[in-house]
């Protein structure tokens, strides 16, 4: 481990638009996704997260002496899937390979990775970003440089000493249950070009790939238990330079810490540069509570991996035909199948990004193509339905709610059976198991008082209860009305169409709206 | 061949013989296993050819199989018979060094595949033999736990790296053993000790179970007294296994049908020009000689073949061997099992891996992880073990084009007979020499046997013939081989290990 370097002399940052008016920064990103598999990268213990230390383990991926790796096809074929998803080419023959160094959480004190022979070459990735100030979005084309498979480390817990970190401490523990977890790694070409976005352009990658892994279903992509990390490799050069000397971040774990550290790295970047410094390559720590890095190894010192192909495993050799009929698996792109929806819809980006942060974008989807009308579909489940979903803590998906409930209370209101009010009442007991809507109209005579003369009655009764109240709507103070309304829904249990009673109760104290 | 009543000497009966003894009920696996344990008693300390006996547990099993065979519970092919392991294999709850120290006190929790398809044929193992650190020799000085001697001659090497196992089977310990090959480890103690070895095809045996050496290279194997026993052992061990994916998904070839045949008619057999001459002792050459008159005079036809990329064989083992073997011994850094040294509580992770390493390991597994660490730097990989991995191509290649002119290969097993305790120890190049002619089979993957084909008149002691059959038609190996130690043995009334001396 290196000691601290001249870099790490504190530098006055430079404020990030001042810093972007002479420096161009180049992103490169490394996303590690852990896979969902069932059992573990080359042998057969489980995956879950969070089981006691050290139970989730078998003499293979201890890596005891005489203990040999069998790769776990499922594995391989969610990679596939992944790098299909990312527009690659799947190579026809490639290896693991060995990478060699020394630490404690590794049990083979070498990593089954790949190296020159990645599985998944040569991609892209269409990424929305959202332009400063709410002035749209703009479509930015991140490229793929490789997608490839590898094993995860095992957990070290650095004991004693205050900082929780390996300097200082007084022992530590290792955890090898997440050891052998197979991993796929995900290397963007250098991204370039895009000036003063590239922090929201990093995000936006990041989200996108996240989205992606969802979709395909091969990881629970959950940033906050490192099923998804990322690296961020920031540097500046100016207009016109050759591109700078880089570093790469580290522990960037949410969403919105990589468009935080890249941002932070930018300006600390641009002040060492203006004060006439060198950028050291190194990795670097962000920290979350401050919102800077500081330097971890120093990269000058590299190791040597000493990768060499693993003479354990033999080749993986994909079948034509496999990736094929893995290619029919692979789901639209969420970003194009959310523009996409979303100008059918007629809505417009903000709207559609509430409908996927509140995770029914899905169940909007699926009513509309049951016959729902777009607008009901997201009033609905964006509404009341995820209301009473939160309620009782369960997802929306999992309601008993059917895009056909949805379409029938829509016709039921249409044709004024019952009104909004009413609606929720139904859905209520569609949730609780009582029958369709229809069923639930009847069982709890949720019908809107309708009969003229009931609502007449009601409407007497009210004014005769409060004569002030109906002197001042004859007295041509329209506004009053509400009062009347008011009582006149609460003596039908909200049984009857407000804007009927306020029409019928101006009509009898002939009285015009306003 | 020999048919001895079995009421004569049990430990120098074949193997063989002894499971039908066992399974017809002429002699119980117990009193078999109790001659054994009490022949490792009288001449092991001066032999050493075990490093751990596990004498309850193989006269627990002896008795299990007897009264199997008294219920009359189908047996295991070999059931009874006691076999010597060498201890680069895993052997659940026993201790297992691979002649090293940094290895000592741990105990696998789990078997190899090779130790549990012994247990299913209700083989009885005796115990662990001795062997270079790390199968790292030739001769099996370079065990942490002293040398192994030679049966035939107490000042001499045994052979390496599974001198041990080797040894147990000359010296009547053990009728069976199990060898690892890498470079010759099975094949070159066989011809030293005079008695048979057999490195399978590449990928006929799991490797799940043995402490890796050189992954690519690695291959267990029998080691025995005949050719047929052998074969009743390689039957045992071999066939595929999912925990090992270079292991071969295929029929294992009918190696005992091919011993009891015992036929060389009209086979073509392959003088390799670059296996004999300079560097071959006068009596190896002599003894060859004659064995390839006896191969002409049962039938076979002589050809002479080519292999011209066999001169840069051991220069491209000796990179690809040591760059494996530092990332496969890589992982004992005393973190979880086996030796720790220099822990304290100042100590660092690093530190007390280094000197864990720095105590655990002797001086020939250092020579070759730093051979390796370097052969793989970047910026020499392209030079070393890219070149390696070239020459590894033609050298197949060569064989390739030598099974289309011949359906065996022979050659003498090594350039000499058993040389002196330490006589080569402090020249590491005329130690490696030793594996010329054994290490071409395993770059190129195929299957090998040595067997003995008599004594040297330069020092009466035994040379061994080196029989190549290509991948997967190991049965060619034991057609030849049988044929040869037949006539032999009609010629001498006996088998060779027959004139070893007393212990």
């Amino acid at each position: 481990m290196s000691a601290s370097t001249a870099s790490t002399k504190p530098t006055s940052t430079v404020p990030f638009d001042e810093a972007l008016t002479r420096y161009e920064p180049v992103l490169g990103l490394e996303v590690h996704v852990e896979l969902g598999t069932e059992s573990k990268m080359f042998c057969a213990c489980p995956t879950a997260f969070g089981a006691e230390p050290n139970t989730q383990v078998c003499p293979v991926c201890l890596a005891l002496p005489g203990t040999l790796p069998v790769i776990n096809s499922a594995a391989v074929e969610s990679i596939i899937r992944m790098g299909l998803a990312l527009n690659c080419t799947i190579v026809e023959w490639c290896r693991m390979a060995r990478k060699n160094y020394f630490y404690p959480d590794m049990p083979k004190n070498y990593q089954i990775s790949q190296y020159d022979e990645p599985i998944c070459v040569d991609g892209y990735l269409d990424v929305v970003v959202p332009l400063p100030d709410g002035e749209g979005t703009t479509t930015v084309r991140v490229g793929i440089e490789r997608v490839h498979l590898e094993e995860d480390t095992g957990k070290l817990t650095h004991a004693g000493g205050a900082t929780g970190r390996i300097h200082g401490a007084d022992y530590s523990l290792v955890d090898y249950n997440r050891a052998g977890i197979p991993l796929v790694e995900i290397v963007t070409k250098p991204i370039t070009d895009t000036g003063a976005l590239a922090p929201a352009v990093a995000k936006a990658y990041v989200a996108e790939l996240r989205d992606i892994m969802r979709g395909l279903g091969v990881s629970d992509v959950k940033m906050e238990e490192g099923s998804l990390r990322c690296d961020a490799n920031v540097s500046l050069n100016r207009p016109g330079d050759e591109w700078g000397t880089r570093t790469e971040t580290k522990n960037v774990n949410s969403l919105r810490s990589v468009e935080r550290a890249v941002r932070s790295e930018i300006e600390r970047q641009a002040g060492v540069l203006d004060t006439g410094g060198r950028i050291t390559q190194e990795t670097r720590h962000f920290h979350e509570d401050t919102g800077v890095t500081t330097p971890g190894r120093s990269k000058e010192q590299a190791e040597d991996y000493r990768y060499f192909p693993e003479p354990d495993l033999v080749p993986i050799a994909p079948d034509a035909a496999w990736v094929e009929q893995l290619r029919a698996t692979i789901p639209e792109q969420p970003s194009i199948r959310r523009a996409r929806l979303a100008q059918d819809w007629g809505i417009g980006a903000f709207e559609m990004e509430s409908l996927v942060n509140a995770g029914v974008l899905q169940l909007v989807e699926t009513s509309v193509e049951e016959g729902v009308e777009p607008d009901a579909a997201r009033k609905w489940w964006a509404g009341e339905l995820l209301r009473v979903a939160n309620e009782r803590g369960v997802e929306p998906q999992d309601l008993p709610v059917a895009p056909g409930d949805i379409k029938r209370v829509e016709e039921l209101i249409a044709a004024g059976t019952i009104n909004d009010k009413l609606a929720r009442s139904v859905f209520d007991g569609i949730i609780s198991g009582e029958g369709d809507a229809d069923a639930v109209v009847a069982a709890r005579g949720l019908t809107v008082v309708s009969d003229d003369s009931a609502l007449l009655a009601a409407i007497e009764q009210a004014l005769a209860d409060q004569p002030d109240v109906a002197e001042k709507i004859r007295g041509g103070k329209v506004a009053a009305a509400g009062a009347i309304v008011g009582a006149v829904m609460k003596a039908t249990r909200g049984q009857a169409d407000a804007g009927k009673v306020r029409t019928l109760l101006l009509d009898h104290l002939g009285v015009a709206e306003a | 061949m020999p048919t001895s009543p079995i009421d004569a000497d049990l430990i120098r009966q074949s193997a063989t013989v002894l499971a039908a003894a066992i399974a017809a009920g002429e002699v119980s696996s117990r009193e078999v296993v109790q001659a054994h344990l009490d022949r490792i008693g009288e001449v092991d300390e001066a032999v050493h050819a075990f490093l751990h006996v596990t004498a309850h547990e193989a006269l627990e099993t002896a008795d299990t199989v007897d009264a199997k065979r008294a219920a009359g519970d189908p047996l295991g092919p070999l059931a009874g018979v006691p076999l010597a392991l060498k201890d680069v294999l895993a052997m659940r709850g026993v201790p297992t060094t691979c002649g090293s120290r940094i290895l000592e006190g741990w105990r696998p929790p789990y078997d190899a595949t090779v130790v549990e398809r012994l247990r299913d044929a209700d083989v009885v193992i005796l115990g662990k033999t001795n062997m270079d650190e790390f199968a790292m020799g030739s001769s099996t000085e370079h065990s942490a736990f002293g040398p192994t001697r030679n049966p035939w001659d107490l000042d001499r090497i045994p052979g390496g790296s599974g001198g041990g196992s080797a040894a147990a089977v000359a010296a009547f310990e053990a009728p069976l053993a199990i060898g690892t090959d890498t470079g010759g480890s099975i094949r070159q103690p066989a011809a030293v000790t005079g008695t048979v070895g057999v490195k399978p095809t590449y990928g006929g045996v799991s490797r799940y179970g043995l402490v890796a050496l050189a992954s690519s290279l690695d291959q267990a194997g029998p080691c025995a007294r005949t050719v047929l026993d052998a074969a009743h052992l390689h039957a045992v061990i071999a066939g595929h296994d999912p925990r090992d994916s270079t292991s071969i998904d295929a029929a294992v070839p009918d190696v005992i049908a091919a011993a009891q045949r015992a036929d060389v008619r009209g086979m073509r057999v392959g003088l390799v020009r670059q296996l004999d001459g300079e560097g071959y002792a006068p009596g190896v050459r002599q003894r060859f000689a004659e064995a390839v008159e006896i191969l002409t005079h049962l039938g076979a036809e002589i050809v002479e073949v080519d292999c011209p990329h066999f001169e840069y064989a051991l220069g491209a083992y000796y990179l690809i061997l040591p760059s494996e073997a530092s990332s496969n011994l890589a992982r004992f850094d005393g973190m979880r099992y086996g030796l720790r040294s220099g822990d304290g509580s100042d100590a660092s992770v690093e530190s007390v891996m280094s000197a864990t390493r720095e105590a655990g390991f002797g001086a020939e597994v250092k020579r070759r992880i730093m051979l390796g660490t370097y052969a793989l730097s970047s910026g020499y990989y392209d030079a070393y073990y890219g070149q390696a991995q070239k020459v590894r191509t033609l050298i197949r290649r060569d064989f390739d084009a030598a099974f289309d002119k011949a359906d065996v290969l022979i050659s003498p097993t090594a350039p000499t007979t058993a040389f002196r305790l330490g006589e080569k120890l402090d020249d590491p190049l005329a130690m490696y020499l030793n594996d010329i002619a054994t290490i071409p089979v395993n770059l190129a993957g195929n299957a090998a046997m040595s067997l003995p084909i008599g004594l040297s008149p330069d020092d009466g002691l035994p040379v061994g013939l080196q029989i190549m059959a290509p991948a997967m038609a190991d049965d060619r190996l034991y057609l030849a081989g049988a044929a040869v130690e037949g006539a032999l043995y009609d010629r001498w009334g006996h088998l060779l290990i027959e004139e070893a001396p007393a212990l």
